[in-house]
């Protein structure tokens, strides 16, 4: 308990000490338009959570980000099993997957343009290019690396079939889906954001942070810039603590350390 | 908990009161194996009779065939020619009847203790959740580990794990073992208080068993019966019976003299087959 309380407060004092920094960096770079002070960018976050402008923008963002990441769920771990299972798909799909998790998937932002319109479907599309072939991968490998020896005790049981799919392979696999969840989290994280910049700035009115990054530079407002690139770190740390951190500490607690 | 086998009352008790077994009868079993399209023969003409409760230990050196013939018994594997009987009944699939136990544990990482106990009950009809805690938590008592029941698996030390195993396949009250070199990878410390511990839970329990092994000693402990194995093509080439009494302890220097008679045999023949071990 001791130890924490000391550990946070050291982290703490890490943190004054790097805003310090930049409060020095303010003063000796001299210019607003390039560089804002930190008080300035805490003011300009104030403000917008005040008006309820951040609010919306994060919301908005989450929203497509929880919807493309959902699709990409629904279709990746089916696929992936899918493919773990049937060669064809492997050599297809598989390798298609393969091929695609490499490509930046903001990539994908100039097609989903071009089929979905500049409007949210485009941008959550986005999200789903991003998250589901690291999903599918990870799937497909956790699948087949099982120990063949938990089928097969599992047979002399009496489990098949669906059964054995339920209660083995898929808890078996479990921690390498987790990995990919996190992966696709992270890139599907990483493309929304881009997506929002690309998408949102000629049209729609949807708001989001990727659109709030665009006021920032219409504006000239290097503190908005700077206090939405801060939000968007924050959710990620949080979402890392909140969505994967539990998961990840349930694995290590019944799997021991193997599990990865 | 031995008085939860007396006080207990319908479903649990009559579950737990009942120690089936069964004969085991292999006739003619061959098994061949293709490789490099090149044929192997793992086992050839295999013929043997197992009684019921019989308590039989498969001595041999690697490659002898040996853990094939559990595999078929297991059903996990079927035999090129020839036919395994249980009760009179051929065996073609794995059944809850008979229970393989492996040398790695092969216990699920993501079931605490309980719930790998549990696995191979919740598959047995006629018993409700209750029932199957009941009759789950009765085999962790019976091996040992009741201070365990919620453990993770990682937790435990190997010869625990093995003992997991063992109520694991004792749960859902087979009538024939299937054991694969289930102490191989134990020190010798752990691997004596199993091999007392499995006498008595054998005698309690009254299955049939059949334990592969190279350890000749292993098995001249633990056997009613010893049959020796040797490879190239895969045969039964002794049978011995092992009558030192119950429960016999590793290091009795009678049990000793017995295994150097089979040891000297298992030379014998592997000398006689130019197989250099």
């Amino acid at each position: 308990m001791k130890k924490t309380l000391i550990r946070i407060l050291l982290s703490a004092l890490g943190f004054c000490a790097i805003i310090a920094l930049w409060q020095l960096a303010f003063h000796l770079v001299d210019n607003r338009t390039k560089l804002p002070s930190p008080f300035s960018v805490f003011e300009y976050i104030k403000e917008s959570i005040l008006s309820g402008v951040l609010l919306s923008a994060i919301k908005g963002t989450l929203m497509r980000m929880f919807s493309g990441y959902a699709m990409g769920l629904l279709f990746g771990i089916p696929l992936g099993v899918l493919c773990a299972r049937i060669r064809i798909f492997r050599d297809t799909l598989g390798m298609l997957a393969l091929g695609l998790q490499a490509l930046p998937s903001v990539c994908w932002a100039i097609p989903a343009i071009l089929w979905f319109g500049t409007n949210n479907s485009a941008m959550i599309f986005v999200v789903l290019m991003g998250s589901v072939w690291s999903l599918l991968l990870s799937t497909q490998h956790g699948v087949m690396n099982i120990s063949p020896i938990y089928i097969r005790a599992a047979r002399t049981m009496g489990s098949k079939g669906l059964h054995t799919w339920i209660y083995v392979i898929m808890p078996a696999a479990f921690p390498s889906i987790v990995g990919g969840m996190k992966q696709g989290w992270a890139f599907a994280w990483r493309s929304l954001m881009a997506a929002e910049i690309v998408v949102a700035l000629p049209v729609s009115k949807a708001n989001g942070l990727g659109l709030q990054l665009n006021y920032g530079n219409d504006n000239n407002d290097i503190a908005q810039v700077i206090g939405i690139m801060i939000v968007i770190v924050a959710i990620g740390l949080l979402v890392d603590k909140i969505l994967f951190s539990p998961w990840e500490k349930m694995l290590r607690k019944r799997w021991g350390l193997d599990a990865k | 908990m031995q008085s939860l086998l007396n006080s207990s009352h319908g479903k649990v008790a009559a579950e737990l009161r009942s120690v089936p077994s069964s004969k085991l009868v292999i006739d003619k079993v061959s098994k061949t194996f293709t490789r490099n399209g090149k044929e192997f023969t793992v086992l050839d003409d295999i013929n043997l009779h197992i009684e019921e409760g019989e308590f039989v230990c498969l001595v041999g050196p690697s490659g002898c065939g040996k853990s094939t013939l559990l595999n078929l018994i297991a059903g996990l594997d079927s035999p090129t020619s020839g036919t395994i009987y249980t009760n009179g009944n051929p065996v073609y699939a794995p059944g809850r009847d008979r229970m393989m136990m492996f040398q790695e544990h092969a216990l699920f990482p993501w079931l605490d203790v309980l719930g790998n106990v549990m696995f191979g009950l919740k598959l047995k009809p006629n018993l409700n959740d209750a029932e199957r805690r009941e009759v789950a938590k009765y085999y962790i008592y019976l091996v040992g580990l009741e201070r365990f029941t919620h453990s993770a698996i990682h937790e435990l030390s190997g010869g625990m794990r093995q003992r997991v195993a063992l109520a694991r396949s004792l749960a859902p009250n087979p009538n024939v073992l299937l054991m694969d070199e289930p102490f191989g990878a134990l020190d010798a410390l752990t691997r004596e208080n199993l091999y007392r511990d499995l006498q008595k839970i054998w005698q309690q329990r009254k299955k049939t068993i059949v334990f592969v092994t190279h350890n000749i000693r292993e098995a001249v402990c633990l056997g009613d019966r010893v049959l020796l194995f040797s490879p190239n093509p895969g045969k039964i080439r002794e049978d011995f019976k092992i009558d030192l009494p119950r429960l016999r302890d590793i290091n009795n220097p009678n049990l000793s003299e017995v295994s150097s008679v089979i040891t000297a045999a298992l030379k014998q023949h592997l000398d006689a087959k130019g197989v250099a071990e």
